[in-house]
């Protein structure tokens, strides 16, 4: 969620969910009995509501938005309004804009989740393994992952910011603004989103750890590997489809980035750290250009779909390996 | 023996360094939001003066205060619905045999992973049209459906935990599987309803792209597009102070939970990728 969020969405290989209940499925499935009707009955009526929701609220507004991705639309000219075909996507792809800011987007998600990857692992391994002190360490963890967004950037900000009283650039003794520099606005937007959403990623590892069983560490210590190799050659293949979800969650939220860089660039005034979803909601609400907003929309939408898409492709290989391992 | 003290020693120093980074940007915003105006900016890591001026300055503030009204309206009623209509659709997905039920997994699965940014365009329009903009179910909305995937993927793990029999033998002594699920399963699944909606209630709390885009005034504003957008208590001076303030009162709740609920926020977020 952004279930940024921290929308961040701890969902797990739940796809093949579906066909895991062989429990529940009567032999003789032929005949439909008077009880088999009711429960289809009523998982149907149980699962509308939800379903229903869902689809009215992501899915028609996204065909909405491609149908104004498809208009020229600009809200200070309402009656200016026509159909343009592809034309806002062949400005968009045409403007360097776009290619900067999803440039911005790509290199802010791969450092961000590969640091967070490597992090979040630690800290996975010390609220696992910890000889004491686990409460207090998840605790204290799980304040940067329930802090509110933008509360977390400006806390960031606020420090780093000549201009607004920081004690960072005093600390460092530094004479110009952090904020003022491009590498300045980046590393601060590094911090704040490893630091927000580090501890969401150690807690998915966290579940794909508490997987690894004791016994097969004992197994390899009684053969004689040491601690590091255990953790490569035991754990990490074990962990390996845990470790796919928490990154598949962790890229597609760091993709949507938004809260974070709207507050550092001072609400999208600096754009040397702008995003893609930044862009968008600048040209849709700023700009109020609803065609070429829609336009990013649907192209932001896409660029989603193929992370996933890419991320499934692995992540399935890998049930369906362990799956039919498993039974 | 030797070795032993250094392994405590290790996990010690791990865990205070967690501890330290994990708290450290709280207590500066603590530390800032209790700085005099006229110190405000002087970076230093501690007030030269403390005061609580800026709490008393943005509980004066009606954009403020109605922000957190809003803010814990729209929370809580977007949770409440998000959690009832998950609950229905955890339990059948838990428990029942019905056709479609990949379909539903499908597309909450997919909702999971949609960007939000991508139906801020459209909804905004639409909204302003049947006259949704600014208004607090213009939030719920999106908040519920966007918390849906979150809380029937959490909701389904702790029902599939739930000792089952008890629900047949109510069903052998009669009942009828929609007085089993209300009689005998929700009692059960009160925990797993109850981790759900302080997942949901965080999220909610969190948001950002909607609550900036969707509202306007402070009929519905809520507090993340309020701190974003305060004004300086004059035009002259920065809302430094206010903002730490304001930051500090919305991070108390989250601190609440956290502390309260631990156990159960990570048993929610790891419950789904366990099963794997």
């Amino acid at each position: 969620m952004s279930v940024q969020a921290s929308a961040g969405v701890p969902v797990a290989g739940r796809g093949t969910d579906g066909e895991t209940e062989p429990a529940r499925k009567q032999p003789g499935k032929k005949v439909m009995t008077e009880r088999g009707r009711a429960e289809r009955k009523l998982g149907l009526m149980l699962v509308a509501p939800a379903a229903i929701v869902m689809l009215a609220v992501t899915a028609y507004p996204i065909l909405y938005a491609v149908y104004l991705s498809l208009q020229r639309s600009d809200l200070r000219f309402p009656d200016d309004t026509e159909f343009v075909g592809l034309s806002n996507y062949v400005s968009i792809l045409g403007s360097s804009r776009w290619w900067t800011d999803l440039w911005h987007t790509v290199a802010l998600t791969g450092i961000t989740v590969v640091i967070e990857l490597v992090l979040g692992m630690l800290l996975a391994l010390v609220m696992h393994r910890a000889l004491f002190g686990r409460g207090l360490v998840r605790t204290t963890a799980l304040i940067p992952y329930g802090i509110v967004t933008v509360v977390a950037a400006f806390a960031w900000r606020l420090a780093f910011s000549g201009a607004e009283g920081g004690f960072v650039p005093v600390a460092l003794g530094l004479d110009d603004d952090p904020l003022n520099s491009t590498t300045g606005i980046w590393i601060t937007a590094i911090l704040a989103e490893v630091w927000k959403t580090t501890p969401f990623m150690a807690l998915l590892l966290l579940a794909g750890l508490a997987l690894v069983s004791d016994e097969l560490h004992e197994a390899a210590k009684v053969d004689g590997a040491t601690g590091w190799q255990r953790f490569w050659k035991i754990t990490i293949p074990l962990m390996k489809p845990a470790i796919l979800v928490a990154l598949l969650f962790r890229t597609l939220d760091a993709f949507r980035i938004f809260d974070t860089v709207f507050i550092l660039s001072n609400s999208g005034v600096n754009r040397s750290v702008e995003t893609v979803s930044v862009l968008s909601y600048n040209t849709l609400l700023t700009r109020l250009n609803l065609g070429l907003g829609s336009a990013l929309s649907v192209l932001v939408f896409i660029c989603v779909g193929i992370i996933a898409a890419v991320f499934i492709r692995l992540l399935g290989k890998d049930t369906i390996a362990s799956g039919t391992g498993g039974k | 023996m030797e070795t032993k003290r250094n392994k405590y020693f290790g996990w010690g120093a791990a865990n205070a360094l967690i501890v330290v980074v994990a708290l450290f940007p709280v207590l500066w915003l603590v530390s800032l939001s209790l700085k005099d105006p006229t110190t405000i900016a002087d970076g230093r890591l501690l007030p030269s003066k403390w005061t609580f001026e800026n709490y008393e300055g943005i509980f004066d503030q009606s954009i403020f205060t109605d922000a957190l009204r809003n803010s814990l309206g729209i929370a809580a009623i977007a949770t409440l619905i998000a959690v009832s209509l998950a609950a229905m659709a955890a339990y059948a997905i838990a428990r029942l045999e019905f056709p479609g039920k990949r379909v539903v997994l499908i597309a909450s699965l997919s909702i999971a992973m949609f960007p939000p940014i991508s139906v801020v365009g459209p909804l905004y329009d639409l909204w302003r049209n049947i006259g949704l903009y600014d208004t607090w179910p213009g939030l719920i909305i999106p908040y519920m459906t966007f918390a849906l995937p979150l809380a029937i993927f959490t909701m389904s793990s702790f029902f599939r935990e739930i000792p089952w029999e008890l629900e047949q033998a109510a069903q052998v002594d009669g009942a009828t599987p929609y007085q089993a699920f209300t009689k005998v399963i929700v009692p059960l699944a009160a925990p797993g309803f109850f981790t759900t909606a302080i997942l949901v209630f965080i999220f909610a709390w969190n948001d950002f792209v909607f609550a900036t885009s969707l509202t306007s005034t402070q009929a519905a504003q809520t507090v993340p597009a309020a701190i974003s957008s305060f004004p300086g208590a004059s035009q002259f001076t920065a809302p430094t102070g206010s903002i730490a303030a304001a930051a500090v009162v919305v991070t108390v709740p989250i601190i609440i939970l956290v502390l309260f609920f631990q156990r159960r926020i990570v048993a929610g977020l790891t419950a789904g990728a366990v099963k794997g």
